[in-house]
């Protein structure tokens, strides 16, 4: 860029305006939109806020976590001390009595910060949080904006190691379904309907995962040339169609965590029996 | 909305007065300017605009070509959204609902809904051209269906402007004009880095890494406004932003490959 400026450090451009910048048609109205566009981010944001109040609360209690022999995948791997004793389950004791804390709060920062980054749930939150925009072709109301181009919101681009953690504890919230076909005193054979809830759980959990972007490219995107590699073309074809529908799996897979978190609850703190099918 | 019914055609056909607001002005300033234009069954948003022009602002100016959604000349804004006024049918809009036709507004305006969209040109020059391979001939490019299958969908892409318009990026800050080339020539970078001839790399062109640090790749937020406005359906985000996003995280964060290029170099 020709520039006499004095030479140093790249300096972001001054803000000059948007949609009222000099020579733009002049329209006052900052946008135009006759159609309900605040809807899908009013909704957006009103779920998101609900889902964090409701899984902040559970993941601070340290309690009702455990209804043999279902887990609640807000405590799954348990990894310190203070965990209830799940027979055989993922309950690790990696941290000493030292720990004070709820459990949670060890392994909930991975899938939190899994879906934090994801591709899907950027989008969410900047238009519904951010209103960066809040919808298209309506003006965002900040004066300056760089978007993923420095810190903190570079790190976005952590996401794919975020989906190697997700894929771990998928194989572990599987195993935690598996378990609930034992009933409470640990024998094989039993079938409630929590088994259906973690089983349901899990399985969204899966298709959510594995509809990842970067698992998308990783699986196959990232090669140039599909035709010496065919496996992996036939499934990067299988998971771009999930990826299709990631929007969908993302709300579908956290309606669903926050439900079984809710049915343990219900059982493990007695509100509610556990209806046995076998 | 309007509470008084829409005055019905004289002849008693499907037909009804509509009515429009229409910039009209320059970049010396104008405003949005009632009419009110007969509608026929089928007709679109550009027919009437042509019958505004011949029958009551002659000198209204309009850009458009094919009538046929291929050019890509007729962009603008319809009730606030970015759309082709040959493909917005008038059969979406109530009879009764006033509809409001500006230019578009990301860009400089020349005359009423006609805009100056060379800043579209300026970018698609500042994306480096395919680079041949070595060695082989012009007609001699063979490839196969499966390696140019995704790129084929870029290429539907006529150039319509509606998602370098709508892009919140630089529709609400002109001064990131200079940094980002916008979803449009981010995709034609996606096009190139997915091309299985491109010889970009052998030749020292590393489009992965030029995408963030020379184009602006970063500015990109994922909101997916480009994607909602393409008039070719093109799946601007999913198909060539993320994957171009993931490309460059290959590039520039993978610590492995980070490590892998500090050892060579030594
Ligand atoms: S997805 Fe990216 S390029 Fe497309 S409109 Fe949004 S910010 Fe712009
Ligand atoms: S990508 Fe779609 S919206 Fe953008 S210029 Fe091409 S056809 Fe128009
Ligand atoms: S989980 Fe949404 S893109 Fe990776
Ligand atoms: S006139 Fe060609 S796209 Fe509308």
């Amino acid at each position: 860029m020709a520039t006499t400026e004095t030479p140093g450090p790249a300096r972001p451009a001054e803000p000059s305006g948007g949609v009222h910048a000099p020579g733009r048609a002049a329209i006052a109205a900052r946008h135009l939109r006759t159609d309900r566009w605040w809807l899908a981010p009013a909704v957006t944001a009103t779920v998101l806020t609900v889902f964090v109040v409701y899984s902040t609360w559970r993941a601070f209690a340290n309690a009702d976590y455990y209804a043999a022999p279902y887990i609640s995948p807000y405590y799954s791997p348990c990894i310190a001390t203070d965990c209830v004793n799940m027979r055989g389950g993922a309950d690790l004791q990696i941290f000493g009595p030292w720990w004070g804390l709820s459990p949670a709060l060890l392994v909930l920062i991975f899938p939190l910060g899994f879906r934090l980054t994801c591709y899907y749930y950027r989008k969410a939150y900047y238009r519904g949080f951010w209103a960066a925009p809040p919808a298209c072709a309506v003006a965002e109301p900040h004066g300056k904006y760089t978007g993923e181009t420095r810190f903190p919101l570079i790190l976005q681009n952590v996401h794919r190691y975020f989906f190697y953690f997700a894929l771990v504890f998928a194989v572990i919230l599987t195993y935690d379904a598996a378990l609930g076909f034992r009933d409470a005193a640990g024998h094989w054979g039993h079938m409630g309907l929590g088994t259906v809830v973690l089983l349901v759980n899990v399985a969204l959990i899966w298709v959510y995962t594995l509809s990842c972007h970067s698992c998308r490219h990783i699986i196959g995107g990232r090669l140039k040339n599909f035709s010496k590699h065919p496996v992996r073309y036939r499934m990067w074809g299988w998971v771009g169609r999930l990826t299709a529908h990631h929007m969908a799996l993302a709300w579908g897979s956290l309606v669903m965590v926050a439900v079984a978190d809710l049915y343990v609850y219900l059982v493990a703190s007695g509100a509610f029996a556990d209806p046995t099918f076998f | 909305m309007s509470a008084a019914p829409a005055p019905k055609a004289a002849d008693g056909s499907a037909a009804y007065i509509g009515r429009f607001k229409v910039w009209r002005g320059d970049a010396d300033g104008g405003e949005l300017k009632d009419f009110e234009v007969e509608v026929n069954e089928g007709e679109v948003v550009l027919d009437i605009i042509h019958r505004l022009q011949a029958t009551q602002a002659h000198d209204l100016a309009v850009r458009w070509n094919c009538k046929a959604g291929k050019c890509g000349s007729c962009s603008a804004e319809i009730n606030g959204q970015p759309r082709l006024m040959c493909m917005t049918r008038m059969s979406v809009f109530a009879p009764d609902e006033t509809v409001t036709v500006t230019p578009m507004r990301a860009f400089p305006v020349v005359r009423d809904l006609v805009t100056d969209v060379s800043f579209n040109y300026t970018k698609a020059r500042e994306i480096p051209s395919f680079v041949p391979p070595p060695g082989v001939g012009l007609g001699e490019y063979r490839m196969r269906q499966e390696d140019v299958g995704r790129s084929q969908e870029f290429r539907k892409c006529i150039e319509c402007f509606l998602c370098q318009n709508t892009c919140h990026v630089v529709r609400d800050h002109e001064e990131n004009k200079a940094a980002f080339a916008g979803p449009r020539f981010l995709m034609r970078i996606a096009e190139l880095d997915m091309h299985p001839l491109d010889a970009a790399e052998e030749a020292g062109l590393d489009r992965k890494s030029a995408a963030q640090d020379e184009h602006g790749l970063g500015y990109c937020n994922i909101t997916k406004c480009c994607t909602e406005v393409c008039p070719e359906n093109i799946k601007i985000t999913d198909n060539a932003l993320i994957p171009l996003k993931e490309r460059a995280v290959d590039r520039k964060y993978d610590p492995l490959v980070w490590l892998g290029n500090r050892i060579r170099r030594r």
